[in-house]
């Protein structure tokens, strides 16, 4: 099968057609670049108690949100003026796909840049939010391969996100056990722990986010649309030579 | 009480008759990959197996096997060269009339060899029709070159000629904008219009396949439009064959396409799998506008 990759993009007869394909996917990698800065301020300002960055955090997602609508714009030009097929159809397609989660990621990212400041009131945490440094790294790294399988087109890494975002979910429902038990044992922690545990569901929908993403690479590299799919489902269905 | 009650009962229903959602579809049935076309269930119209064509010494279509599903639209694309209207042109024997030409080979119309030396090409080219790039309307009234195919079968009775001519027209889309003039030159009307009495005046005896030769390439868009139209609606009753070099019409019309290139026949599939996810990367190439 015919498998696209990251320079197919750049082989049209028509130069224009090249220019406004790589056009795309630079502000898609522009745009996600924001958005990991978005996830890493906000996770910093957390932990430092750092509101000034914390503001910040919230500033840039006017500019992300600025970002989906350009992209989206581009997407649309492409299809009215160029009638883009096959490999370069699914780019499009998912580029569409991807925008709309990484915008989502941003906001997860500012809810938590919100909390930040709520808990810079409250005071840290015992045991120094430990959880949410734990799943935070996981989940930041999720989005840097998503968007790097995306860059380099590539859907096996793009599965490994898939993977990785099974082992999240299975540590958010641990993180929130605990939390539960540490609410139980000090009521008056109560408020305190609430907010950690709107950090960890941030966190955990970035996640998400993050193999959505990486289902619109399997999707734009492979063809294959395997989104609400078992992770067994996808990896049969990407050694299948050819899916529907 | 009663009032009240009759409120209720009012209510729900003029609520669900303004409502745009009332049309209910059955989800149950729809599943992934439903809506594609899989030709191992198609009823077979043409059946060609190792077709080899050369003139004179070079060699046109390397041995090409395929199969033509029976009332479906199946394009040919490829780059100038590449074969598909010598390919569509052996399906009704045009390619007799060109010198040196040989031809190995079968094509099956209903299990029958189009080559075979019984068969009548006369009649075979009526069951299997074919319109060309340019429109070739005869000079004469509308009427008469719709009714040409009958006349020369013999048929002459007026009643005949003018239903068939009639439902000719119709079935070409033409009937409304000629029908008050059925007796002025075919030559007096515009391209896109020639073009739909041409189709006219093949669906008029009654062929079972439609060959069209890039029908639409001398014509203006909204022509264009009338005979993509025009062909979706003719395959409910004909099996047609198009080519073209407009890939996006390819796209629009089709339900299968055949990619070939160099005499080839590099792949064939149908069409909504072709243009998102090719399994050539020849094709993807083609069909993306890449270097080949």
């Amino acid at each position: 099968m015919s498998i696209a990759t990251h320079e197919s993009h750049n082989q049209h007869i028509s130069q224009q057609f090249n220019q406004s394909l790589s056009e795309l996917r630079n502000h898609l990698l522009a745009m996600g670049g924001m958005v990991e800065k978005q996830i890493s301020d906000a996770v910093d300002a957390l932990i430092n108690g750092d509101t000034e960055l914390a503001e910040a955090v919230q500033v840039t997602e006017n500019l992300v949100d600025d970002m989906e609508v350009l992209i989206d714009e581009e997407c649309t030009q492409v299809i009215a003026r160029r009638h883009p097929a096959a490999s370069d159809l699914r780019l499009v397609m998912s580029t569409v796909k991807m925008i709309a989660d990484l915008e989502r990621i941003g906001d997860e990212a500012a809810k938590i840049a919100k909390m930040a400041i709520r808990l810079s009131d409250q005071g840290k945490p015992t045991n120094g939010f430990v959880e949410i440094r734990h799943i935070a790294s996981h989940v930041s790294q999720m989005v840097n391969s998503a968007l790097d399988s995306f860059a380099r087109f590539d859907a096996d890494r793009a599965l490994e996100i898939i993977r990785k975002d099974h082992t999240v979910d299975a540590e958010y429902a641990t993180a929130i056990r605990s939390l539960i038990t540490v609410m139980m044992e000090d009521p008056r922690s109560i408020s305190q722990v609430q907010n950690v545990m709107w950090v960890l569901r941030a966190l955990e929908r970035i996640g998400d986010h993050a193999a959505n993403i990486s289902e619109h690479v399997i999707f734009m590299v492979r063809g294959k649309d395997v989104r609400h799919m078992k992770i067994q489902e996808v990896e049969a269905a990407l050694k299948d030579k050819r899916g529907k | 009480m009663t009032e009240s009650m009759n409120n209720q009962n009012e209510l729900p229903e003029s609520v669900s008759a303004s409502s745009p959602r009332t049309h209910s579809i059955d989800i149950s049935s729809l599943t992934r990959g439903d809506h594609q076309l899989n030709i191992e269930n198609e009823k077979i119209a043409l059946n060609v197996n190792d077709l080899r064509l050369s003139y004179g010494e070079k060699e046109a279509l390397h041995g090409v096997n395929m199969k033509i599903p029976q009332k479906r639209v199946t394009a040919f694309i490829g780059p100038s060269g590449c074969g598909k209207s010598t390919l569509l042109r052996c399906f009704n024997r045009m390619n007799d009339l060109v010198d040196g030409v040989n031809i190995q080979g079968q094509v099956l119309l209903e299990d029958q060899n189009i080559y075979d030396r019984k068969v009548e090409v006369a009649d075979l080219r009526r069951r299997v029709g074919m319109v060309f790039q340019k429109p070739n309307p005869f000079p004469k009234s509308i009427y008469e070159n719709v009714a040409y195919g009958l006349r020369i079968q013999g048929i002459n009775k007026k009643r005949v000629l003018d239903e068939t001519v009639e439902w000719s027209l119709r079935s070409a889309a033409l009937w409304d904008e000629v029908k008050d003039r059925l007796n002025d030159s075919a030559l007096g009307l515009s391209g896109g219009q020639q073009q739909r009495l041409v189709i006219a005046r093949t669906v008029a005896v009654k062929p079972e396949v439609l060959l069209l030769d890039e029908p639409a390439s001398a014509l203006d868009p909204l022509s264009t439009l009338k005979i993509e139209e025009l062909i979706h609606q003719l395959k409910d009753d004909y099996t047609i064959v198009i080519v073209t070099h407009n890939m996006q019409q390819a796209a629009r019309v089709s339900d299968y396409t055949a990619f070939m290139y160099m005499g080839d026949l590099v792949e064939f599939g149908d069409t909504d799998s072709l243009f998102t996810n090719p399994v050539k990367q020849q094709t993807e190439d083609y069909i993306t506008g890449r270097y080949g």
